[in-house]
């Protein structure tokens, strides 16, 4: 990771200095090893703090529907990922296309510091990634974890590859995972209705309502929200008498069905662990299996699911029909 | 018309989404042909059925209805010729996504009812009202944290 982040910071320099690009959008360090953030950088003495490292999990893109509107062009790393939010915000017309040049980098899956606290682990000061092997540093000693077991939960299932590039620093050939994104969606089906309730409730009335998951949504990108509209009925604080982080949860994932790219940013940001992407993927599921595989993001171009149709489509009641 | 009771005295609360040229007008053919359907349903007329936003639906479910059924024209035969087309895929999205979160199957129902066929909007109606009845209160989508307090 340490020569992808060399080539990169050299990159960046070298098209700041050219001028070719105005701003390069990565990676900042942050207050501890585990928390960079993304940032802007619009000199190269700025990218003294540039960072790229296991803890680089958050999705650049939905940044450049700000940075796009900017004087200049913009240069920015992208994920393998982050580059299906990418396409689908240039397909709903957020970006700017010819102002962004997008430079993908490779990623070996990134590191949930929720999940390595969890291991009993606290002060962490590093990580040395070798393999599957994960070495942790902290002010108290080192440990060795296996490094499934603590990657975030995006990362867990993912085999995405870039979508959009202008130029790529890939060094690394990622393998390929052999795992079904939608086991865990699958076991939920096969609970009864009361179970399936019981789940969602304890999952979602943790939700503290702070909007993280929407902020952080690259399809989220409307301008006015209907959440901050206090008419909407769904934008009172979570003390409020009515049950509405189920209706908020609903109404989110339902926005975003067909044009979630299952990125996992709402489950990586969600400060109380909820697993959002649960939601999304039941919709992704429910639309593979009944209109056609479907991958919002692999495109620029093109409808999604919901607003196309066919004359041939099922009743809801034959959808539901094959279910529990 | 009457309103659907049961022993304890539960009175569900229906809301039909009707659109405006074919199921509104079959719920009209309903009445001038004194066939009768519960009072339970409250029908609340649209310009088409793909005119309901699934927000409706779970604002109606919030606010204290027990089922919700939107009724609209044929497939094909959609007076802006390709509306239904498109509420036939929200729904089956939406209400296959409310069973995932285990909201009973039966309080959701999306059907097609003409101009001309008063005695299906009465039978639709009756049906859908017995089921509503048969589970009871709508308690996952309401105030639920206040109904458990009490």
């Amino acid at each position: 990771m340490k020569e992808v982040e060399s080539k990169m910071l050299e990159r960046a320099k070298v098209l700041l200095e050219s001028g070719e690009v105005a701003r390069v959008i990565g990676w900042r360090k942050g207050a501890f090893c585990h928390d960079p953030e993304p940032a802007s950088f619009e000199s190269v003495d700025e990218l003294k703090d540039f960072v790229y490292d296991y803890f680089c999990g958050a999705n650049l893109s939905k940044y450049l529907i700000a940075e796009s509107k900017k004087e200049g062009k913009t240069a920015v790393f992208l994920k393998p990922c982050d580059t299906y939010s990418f396409n689908q915000l240039v397909k709903e017309h957020r970006i700017n296309r010819e102002k962004i040049h997008v430079i993908a980098v490779e990623c070996m899956a990134k590191l949930d510091i929720g999940k390595i606290k969890a291991k009993g682990l606290s002060a962490v000061t590093g990580v040395e990634v070798d393999g599957e092997q994960v070495k942790v540093q902290t002010l108290y000693g080192e440990a060795v974890l296996s490094k499934t077991e603590i990657v975030l939960a995006k990362c867990a299932t993912c085999n995405k590859t870039h979508q959009v590039k202008d130029e790529e620093i890939v060094l690394h050939e990622r393998p390929v995972r052999d795992v079904n994104r939608f086991a865990e969606v699958e076991a939920l089906e096969q609970m009864t209705a009361e179970e399936r309730f019981k789940f969602w409730r304890e999952q979602l009335s943790k939700c503290i309502r702070c909007n993280a998951c929407r902020n952080v949504c690259p399809a989220c990108s409307c301008i006015k929200c209907v959440f901050d509209n206090p008419q909407s009925g769904v934008a009172a604080k979570a003390n409020d008498d009515k049950f509405e982080e189920q209706l908020f949860h609903i109404i989110r994932a339902y926005h975003v069905a067909g044009r979630c790219t299952d990125c996992g940013e709402c489950s990586r940001v969600c400060p109380q662990g909820i697993p959002l992407h649960l939601l999304n993927r039941k919709f992704i599921k429910d639309i593979d299996e009944t209109y056609g595989e479907f991958q919002a993001g692999e495109s620029a171009e093109g409808k999604t699911p919901l607003t196309e149709y066919r004359e041939s489509d099922l009743e809801p009641k034959d959808v539901l029909k094959e279910g529990k | 018309m009457q309103e659907i009771t049961t022993k304890e005295g539960f009175v569900p609360n229906i809301v039909a989404f009707c659109c405006n040229w074919c199921s509104y007008a079959g719920a009209d053919l309903a009445g001038s042909s004194r066939l009768s359907y519960p009072a339970n349903v409250k029908i609340i007329r649209v310009p088409c059925s793909c005119r309901v936003n699934p927000m409706f639906v779970l604002k109606a479910f919030q606010r204290g209805a027990d089922g919700v059924i939107i009724c609209g024209c044929h497939p094909g035969d959609c007076h802006y010729v390709t509306g239904n087309y498109y509420t036939r895929r929200r729904m089956a999205m939406l209400f296959s996504f409310l069973d995932y979160l285990g909201i009973e199957r039966d309080r959701t129902r999306l059907e097609w009812v003409s101009a001309a066929e008063g005695a299906k909007f009465s039978a639709v109606m009756n049906d859908f009202v017995a089921k509503v009845t048969a589970l009871g209160e709508n308690k996952k989508l309401s105030d639920l944290r206040v109904k458990e307090g009490e």
